[in-house]
């Protein structure tokens, strides 16, 4: 039985490997913030949203088809969230009753395995009811395809069948076994004896009369029972086996529908947020890989856009522009911008909603950020060193239509070095195939590029206004050759107290 | 205490790695916060440090190191042996180990004075100790609690006994002999084995502590062996509470000490030297030879790799080290070295270097590049501006600055303006300054200021010596070579992402 609701009639795989790159992502695009909302205090739904938005679809039919699904799902919320509810029940039940592990005694095992049996099957007959319930509410493929599922492989024989069996399991236990108990205050070295030469011992020991004492559990203490029964027969190893092997498979298939439901209820509970907060919430429009195009309209950062108030969204038409740059003043929201780029290129990839009014953009193999960063705790590397070392890592990964997030990147030398150490990788990149976002205070590095290849990249630039306040919207623009630092250090008031100097701010 | 302050400002901890220098000697000893706040805390005070400088001295004797932790050693298992007392309920367990931990206490004390005497002590503090130990053990308390200590421990180990269990009823009788159940089980089966099958096989396992029924067994036994459990009990109330307080508290010291060497020794053995810094009070002449990051030494020598070690010294009116050169050059490293020396010189600690003077500051401010902060929404150059300008004006001419590569995300003309404005503060305020920037005209802002530079190997420009010299900046810088190391230059490029 399966649920393929995340890709059609393919099964969802939670142990395959992320790329090597997806902690860079995580960290640059802040997508913990989004990936908390998903999760709404559930760490299960957030790995699984974390681990569905890093395993980017490429196809755009692929896409749409979640695209379905999760449209389904918005409109029928408390239906999903009710199988959703019934998969993390059925295996709370299971994890409330006796349990049982594979080092564990076999009388254990196998009355764990028959109460797990029992908790599992009887959510079977509520997860049925809803398919019986709800079908006829959804359009989406996926859905449809999975309650008429539901309805045909739990009929009502195969119920009875079941029922047959658990009472079959029951088993009677009734095995005596002597043994040794060496020397200490506790028992240690415990030696399995056969109980049979009482004569012989009585014989040697001759005069000495025999002292034996001895006491009863009482019959309603468990945990006495259970120490005795460590000490007690092992020889029901096989249809311990058998149980434990169902009650794996039956608790592995809910874990299979929580983990297909739960990238869909975490897309629910971040768009619950996003709507409180009045955030514009659209699908995007998936294209492939080629020829590169990329539109959006109010396009806002999702991470930010769940933190603050008043977040400003940004129109660019990169159609036919395979490099952007972006300039200008410091807090003028660059990261943010390319934040919002990276993070919605991902959710559009993994059929989610962006926070746009719209969004068209190809599909790419995989998104790359190589954001500046703090010194490696681990001390192998230098700043340049670090950051060729990780861009070197991902020439080694990086193919055709893939897209490449640089912030900062290569200024950890002086400006005319980090310039020149920048074109060259960004004209290598883009002679690749590959779409490049950089947001750069290198002027050298982005006036070249104004220079030689004005026709093929975008410049936006984060503008300053007049009275040295920052906003927050990109406009299209060349870049300048200005830097805010000394307006910075006069306006917080300096540590010379030299004051504000007018010749600086002018 | 009076002469001391925390200086554990984690931003400024963690710059310096010394958060990994600590956690390495703290690692998970039970006086972990002890040793943790030993190494964080600022002693201004010379004598409270000299004397630590010679207990230290004294337990660089390598036998006397060993005979210490094995004391130590021991030590820790009376202490987890009556920590264990209070969670049994039954009696006849505590008794067994109350038993225990006396034999281990016994014998850490005497292998310990054993050890003492035969050792040259110079230090105040063992010397001390050396001698209340003697009276301890001449005491003829502590003889009685070893003697009968043997005696209860020969009488148990000579006894075996026998459980038998018929469903829910149990009996206890002295061992008879009976022969091996599961032998005979396993030649009876024998026969029938064709080869490999997968284990099912449960093992025993003694259940963590005692079980009621374990108890009950134990009392049973108990019953058996009446002249035996009764010397037992008579022991334990006579001796409770034997572990003398002062033997305790002298073990509890001893692990900073312990902690610390431990962490060390690797370091000497690959021919690193430590040496006990001259704190001169007031003087700026600060030096250090032969002196390194210790905690990257240790990390390199835990891989077998080699440690580079620099040196640096300023002569009066010298109090400013601005470092500049190659990128991976141990600029970095040699900043964090600086404001190690001087962290670990106030707590006692021998220092990395063969020789040293160092000052006593009064607070040490760093400044690295941080990682960008979404919630930082007034933007990465304006938090630096605001964090070094909060250091600066709370620093003192007795104050030690430490920044690494503050204003690399902005442009050249900034970060040579800022650069500028800090010197000039840390100037004007005659404070020791370590100052590392790609920005090589601030070398030479004044006679105050020293040059050092990053080092390359010659004819090699990607090569790094990791050494960095007192000379002039030169204004040669390597990113080229570097990109090519890395294979990142555009013909490389080329080759690496073409068809």
């Amino acid at each position: 039985m399966k649920a393929h609701l995340l890709y059609r009639g393919a099964d969802f795989d939670v142990l395959a490997d992320l790329s090597g790159h997806s902690d860079d992502l995580i960290q640059d695009l802040e997508l913990t913030t989004v990936l908390r909302a998903m999760a709404a205090g559930d760490k299960f739904l957030y790995q699984i949203s974390a681990r569905v938005i890093l395993t980017s679809l490429t196809e755009p039919g692929a896409i749409r088809y979640r695209q379905q699904v999760l449209a389904d799902c918005i409109a029928q919320p408390d239906i999903i969230r009710q199988m959703y509810s019934l998969a993390v029940a059925a295996l709370e039940d299971k994890r409330r009753v006796w349990g049982y592990w594979p080092s564990q005694r076999p009388t254990s095992i196998l009355s764990g395995a028959v109460s797990q049996l029992e908790v599992l099957v009887s959510r079977l007959h509520d997860l049925r009811q809803v398919a019986d319930d709800h079908l006829a509410k959804f359009s989406s493929d996926g859905l449809v395809t999975l309650l008429r599922s539901l309805q045909q492989d739990l009929d009502d024989e195969y119920f009875d069948t079941l029922s047959a069996h658990l009472k079959q399991l029951r088993f009677r236990n009734g095995e005596l076994l002597s043994m040794q108990l060496g020397q200490d205050n506790s028992g240690v070295n415990y030696v399995l004896r056969s109980g049979s030469s009482r004569r012989r011992w009585k014989e040697r020991i001759g005069l000495e009369s025999r002292s034996v004492y001895s006491f009863s559990i009482a019959s309603r203490d468990d945990a006495g029972a259970q120490v005795l029964e460590d000490m007690a027969s092992r020889g029901i190893n096989l249809v311990a086996n058998a149980a434990a092997q169902s009650a794996d498979h039956l608790s592995s298939y809910y874990t299979m529908l929580r983990s297909e439901l739960a990238f869909y209820v975490g897309c629910l509970n971040l768009h619950d947020q996003l709507s409180a907060r009045g955030q514009p919430v659209a699908f995007p429009d998936p294209y492939p890989a080629s020829p590169a195009v990329f539109a959006c309209e109010d396009l806002r950062d999702t991470s930010l856009a769940l933190r603050r108030e008043n977040v400003i969204g940004n129109e660019v038409d990169a159609n036919g522009k395979p490099l952007v740059i972006v300039t200008g003043a410091n807090s003028g929201g660059k990261s943010t911008f390319l934040r919002s780029i990276g993070l919605s290129r991902l959710m559009m990839q993994a059929g989610m909603f962006v926070t746009a009014r719209s969004l068209r953009a190809s599909t790419c193999p995989q998104v790359f950020t190589h954001f500046i960063r703090e010194e490696d705790p681990a001390m192998i590397s230098g700043r340049l060193d670090e950051e060729l070392s990780r861009m070197s890592g991902i020439a080694s990964e990086i193919t055709p239509h893939s897209m490449i997030l640089f912030n900062e990147s290569f200024a950890a030398t002086n400006e005319l070095e980090g310039s020149e150490i920048g074109r060259q990788v960004v004209n290598a990149l883009l002679e690749a195939d590959i779409s490049v976002f950089f947001v750069t205070h290198q002027f050298d590095f982005a006036d070249s590029f104004r220079r030689l290849q004005p026709d093929t990249t975008l410049f936006l630039r984060a503008p300053r206004q007049a009275d040295g306040k920052r906003t927050y919207k990109l406009t299209v623009a060349d870049p300048l050759p200005t830097s805010y630092g000394q307006d910075i250090y006069y306006r917080i008031g300096g540590w010379l107290g030299e004051g504000r100097d007018p010749a600086a701010s002018g | 205490m009076a002469g001391l302050s925390d200086q554990r400002d984690p931003a400024a901890v963690s710059d310096l790695n010394f958060d990994q220098i600590v956690e390495a000697v703290a690692r998970d000893h039970e006086q972990r916060d002890m040793i943790t706040a030993l190494l964080c805390q600022q002693v201004r005070d010379p004598a409270t440090i000299c004397y630590r400088q010679e207990v230290f001295r004294d337990l660089q004797d390598l036998s006397l190191f060993q005979a210490a932790v094995e004391f130590a050693e021991q030590m820790r298992q009376v202490r987890v042996h009556l920590d264990q007392l209070r969670k049994m309920s039954s009696g006849r367990q505590r008794e067994g180990w109350f038993l225990d931990a006396a034999a281990i206490y016994c014998d850490a004390i005497r292998s310990l004075a054993v050890s003492l005497e035969g050792q040259t002590i110079t230090s105040r503090g063992l010397t001390a100790f050396r001698d209340y130990l003697a009276g301890y053990i001449a005491s003829s308390e502590f003889d009685r609690l070893c003697k009968d200590a043997a005696d209860r421990k020969s009488d148990l180990a000579a006894i075996t006994y026998q459980v038998r269990i018929k469903g829910l009823r149990v009996e206890v009788s002295r061992h008879d002999d009976e022969p091996d159940y599961s032998a005979e089980i396993q030649k009876t089966f024998e026969r029938f084995r064709q080869g490999a099958v997968q284990d099912y096989q449960v093992q025993y396992r003694i259940w963590p502590g005692m079980t009621h029924v374990g108890a009950q067994i134990a009392e049973l036994v108990a019953r058996l062996y009446t002249e035996e459990f009764t010397a037992l009990t008579a022991y334990c109330r006579e001796h409770a509470g034997f572990a003398d307080m002062v033997i305790r508290r002298f073990d509890r010291e001893l692990q900073f000490y312990l902690a610390y060497l431990d962490y060390i020794r690797p370091l000497l053995a690959a021919g690193l030297a430590f040496c006990y810094p001259d704190l001169a009070a007031g003087s700026k002449d600060v030096f250090a030879r032969d002196t390194f990051d210790l905690a990257l030494a240790a990390k390199l020598i835990s891989q077998g790799k080699p440690v580079v070690i620099n040196q640096f010294h300023l002569a009066e009116p010298e109090r400013v080290i601005v470092v500049s050169g190659p990128n991976q050059g141990g600029k970095t490293t040699f900043a964090r070295t600086f404001g190690q020396l001087h962290r670990l010189a106030c707590t006692g600690c021998p220092v990395p270097g063969s020789a040293a003077r160092l000052y006593v500051y009064d607070q040490m401010f760093t400044h690295f590049e941080r990682e960008e902060d979404l919630d930082d929404l007034t933007g990465k150059l304006e938090g630096d501006l605001l964090r070094i300008q909060k250091a600066l004006l709370a620093a003192t001419s007795d104050s030690i600055v430490i920044m690494n590569e503050i204003f690399t995300s902005t442009t050249v003309a900034d970060a040579r303006f800022l650069g500028e404005k800090v010197l000039a503060k840390v100037i004007e305020l005659d404070l020791l300054c370590i100052y590392v920037t790609f920005i090589d005209e601030l070398a030479s802002v004044g006679p105050t200021v020293v040059s050092m530079t990053s080092t390359i190997v010659p004819g090699n420009p990607a090569e790094r010596t990791y050494k960095v010299v007192r000379k002039p900046a030169d204004g040669l810088a390597y990113a080229l070579a570097l990109a090519g190391k890395h294979g990142v230059t555009y013909p490389r490029l080329k080759e690496r992402l073409g068809p």
